[in-house]
This record gives C-alpha cells, sequence and structure tokens, in this order.
C-alpha cells in the first residue's frame, strides 16, 4: 500500500511542478535576501549560516505540509483512502514520504549551496547534510500529524504553525548545534544520534495518529 | 451469513440538532433500499456512519466491506481515469480499465480527469465500485450531474450489483427505479 500511495502521489506530484519546487525557491529566495541584507563581517555571516539554512527549512517544509493533504479532503480522495487502502496507515505514511522526498531530501542535497551563499565553511558542509537527511523525516512526520489535524479548518495554517513549532524545536536545536560543533572542532555524534532518535520515534508513531487526526478530519467536513 | 449491513437503534444529533432517533435498518444480500427524506434530514449522515466516515453517533452498525461514493468522487484532477483507480485493484473484482469500459469511459482512461466533466467524473467515481468484491455499496446520490444515458447506467450496475448477492444503499432524490424498499428519514 504504501508503494502504491507514493507511486500515485509521485505522480500527482509530477504533475503540479509548481508545488515540488516551491520549497527550494523559498529556501535559495530567504537565504540570498539574509545574504544580502546582512552587509557585515562575512565571518559573522557564517556563525549564523547553520541557524539560518535550519530555520529556513523548518519553515519551507512548514509550508509543503499545510498543502499535504488539503486537495485530497476537497475531492475526496481522503476519505476513499480511510475507506479503501489497507491499511490506511501505510498509505499515509506514503503521502509523507513523497513530501518528504521535496522538503527533506531534496533540501538537504541543496541546503549546502544555499549554506555556502551564507559563508559557511566547506568543512561543515557534510555536518549540515547529514543533519538535515536524519532530522526532516521527524519534521515530516510530525508535521503530518499537525497538517492531519488542521486540515479542514479555515485558516489552519497559522494554527499549524503554532502547533508545530515547539515540536520541531528539538531537531531545529541538534540540527544547528551539529554544524556548531563540527565548525568548532568538537564531534557531533550525539546530535546525529538524536537526530536519529527523534526521526525513528516519529517514524513508528506518527503515521497512526496521523491517520487518526484524518480520521476526525474526514469527520467534520 | 449476516446481513451486509445492519443498523441497530441509531441517534443521531449534529450541530445542536437531532436528525433521527431509534433508527433501524436491516440490508439483506440482494436487497437495494432508498433512503428518502427532505434536504438537511441526515441522508448523507445515514451513509457516512454506515461507511464508517462519521462516528459521532449512538447506536449499533454492523456492515460488510463497502464502497462508498458521496457528494466528492474521490477523484484527482490531476491524474487519469486509470492512475485514479489502479490503486484499489483487488483480485476477485474488475481490472480498472474493465470498470472504466464498463461505466463507458473507455476512451479517455489516460486523459487528466481535471478535462472531464461532472458527469464523467461521477463515472469514474461509479466505476471504483466494481473494483474489489465489497458487497455494500453506499451511494450519495449518485444520479446527480448524470445525463439520461449515465442515470441507466446507475440502474444497471445497481441491479447487476443486486443479482450478485451485493446489497446497495442509497440516498437519492429521484427514484432508482430498481428498488426493493424505501426508507423516509423523516419518520424517525
Amino acid at each position: 500500500m504504501f508503494a502504491v500511495q507514493f507511486r500515485r502521489d509521485w505522480l500527482c506530484l509530477m504533475r503540479s511542478r509548481d508545488e515540488a519546487v516551491n520549497p527550494l525557491v523559498f529556501l535559495f529566495l530567504a537565504t540570498t535576501l539574509f545574504a544580502i541584507a546582512f552587509g557585515g563581517d562575512p565571518r559573522q555571516l557564517a556563525e549564523l549560516a547553520p541557524a539560518i539554512v535550519w530555520a529556513l527549512v523548518l519553515l519551507a517544509n512548514l509550508l509543503s505540509l499545510e498543502a499535504l493533504f488539503r486537495r485530497d479532503l476537497e475531492d475526496g480522495t481522503l476519505e476513499q483512502l480511510l475507506l479503501l487502502a489497507e491499511p490506511p496507515f501505510a498509505a499515509v505514511l506514503g503521502k509523507v514520504a513523497v513530501q518528504w522526498c521535496v522538503s527533506g531530501a531534496a533540501m538537504a542535497v541543496l541546503a549546502p549551496v544555499a549554506a555556502l551563499l551564507l559563508n559557511l565553511p566547506a568543512a561543515a558542509l557534510p555536518a549540515l547534510m547529514l543533519g538535515l537527511l536524519l532530522g526532516t523525516p521527524a519534521l515530516s512526520l510530525i508535521g503530518a500529524v499537525g497538517a492531519a489535524l488542521t486540515v479542514g479548518l479555515r485558516g489552519g495554517g497559522v494554527l499549524l504553525a503554532l502547533l508545530l513549532l515547539p515540536l520541531h524545536l528539538p531537531v531545529l536545536v541538534f540540527g544547528v548545534s551539529a554544524v556548531l560543533d563540527t565548525m568548532a572542532g568538537v564531534g557531533a555524534a550525539a546530535q546525529f544520534y538524536w537526530l536519529a532518535a527523534i526521526s525513528a520515534a516519529a517514524l513508528t508513531l506518527a503515521p497512526f495518529a496521523a491517520t487518526a487526526a484524518l480520521r476526525i478530519s474526514v469527520e467534520q467536513s | 451469513m449476516p446481513p451486509p449491513l445492519t443498523m441497530t437503534d441509531l441517534d443521531c444529533t449534529r450541530g445542536g440538532r437531532r436528525l433521527f432517533g431509534g433508527f433501524d435498518l436491516t440490508l439483506d444480500a440482494g436487497g437495494c433500499t432508498e433512503v428518502r427524506g427532505a434536504n438537511g434530514s441526515g441522508k448523507s449522515t445515514l451513509l457516512r456512519i454506515a461507511a464508517g466516515l462519521f462516528a459521532d453517533f449512538s447506536g449499533a452498525v454492523e456492515a460488510a466491506p463497502r464502497h462508498y461514493l458521496g457528494h466528492r468522487n474521490g477523484v484527482s484532477a490531476l491524474l487519469s481515469p486509470l492512475e485514479n483507480l489502479k490503486p484499489h485493484e483487488r483480485p476477485g473484482g474488475d481490472s480498472a480499465r474493465e470498470a472504466l469500459i464498463r461505466t463507458g469511459l473507455g476512451d479517455v482512461v489516460d486523459v487528466p480527469c481535471g478535462q472531464f466533466s461532472q458527469g464523467q467524473q461521477r463515472r469514474v467515481g461509479l466505476a471504483r465500485l466494481l473494483l474489489g468484491d465489497r458487497p455494500l455499496w453506499l451511494l450519495d446520490e449518485p444520479l446527480a450531474a448524470l445525463d439520461a444515458d449515465g442515470q441507466r447506467l446507475v440502474r444497471e450496475l445497481v441491479e447487476v450489483h443486486c443479482r450478485g448477492g451485493g446489497a446497495v444503499l442509497c440516498a437519492t432524490h429521484q427514484p432508482l427505479g430498481c428498488s426493493a424498499s424505501e426508507v423516509n428519514l423523516m419518520d424517525h
């Protein structure tokens, strides 16, 4: 079911490419703005770069989460998913996986480019990428629960951000400190383990929670 | 074998208004029951309860594996009919292509559904009923948006399904023309 849903959502994504590239465009526009607006010492900018990139990735992810279930709710494919998928949580996980490919995996691959714009030393790039690869699954999975809860609400976007930002904070903190510690020459293994642990926990719990939340949203729609 | 659908002493209040109370219904294999009632009398809610999409009620519901066709067709505009239906193919039912041919969409299986008319999208939704071997069909206004030909198609699909031992619960304003019984929600 996971593979079936993944293929279906991947097709949808390929047919609406603007949505697919939106998070990446956001990331690059915002980093460019930071780079231009910050007129000061490039070394100072390098200190801030990990925090800026991570925060932007988090926000870009949040933006694309808002749309994760919306269209499916509107055209009724969501209720069919809940009725026909065996089991529904696997299909939900398939949907989240597609969302993560765009706003997690693609981000992790391209974030170093954004980070170079912000003058981040090349030696810190692997830590940034690894951190994003390990951390963004948690962002997408936890985010999916929030998106499932707010999908039926008008103006759910703000509520979604309010719900998710506190839950996303640990990922942000560990992700940024992993890069900073690497820049300082201290090992960052602990942070990577933490990111992986948070993602693993989210993977085991979030699909079920998101499915339950979707049932509530479909019921109210 | 238990009947495909049994509802016992159903009571549902929505938005502070009691939709129905003490509602009992048993739908036997091979039977088609029409649900009647004015707008807002709870027909759609009753069907969603039977489908398992609405849980805010008291009473007992036992339903066999089922298909639900609601106001929304469950058809993604970005995908073609074939791509829309493929994920729901199961052994024991028609293939997606066969189902689309039966509902008169054989020529347009690869056209994105976004280019379809309302009636054609409805037909994609109808084709989904034929996928997988699910004995209970729950149809909410299945005739909506369909032309005369499409309405005949619905009757024919329902008749064939019932003859094959399936059961249909259908909320409709227009008589389906092939139903064994009728229940009016205004009486409950």
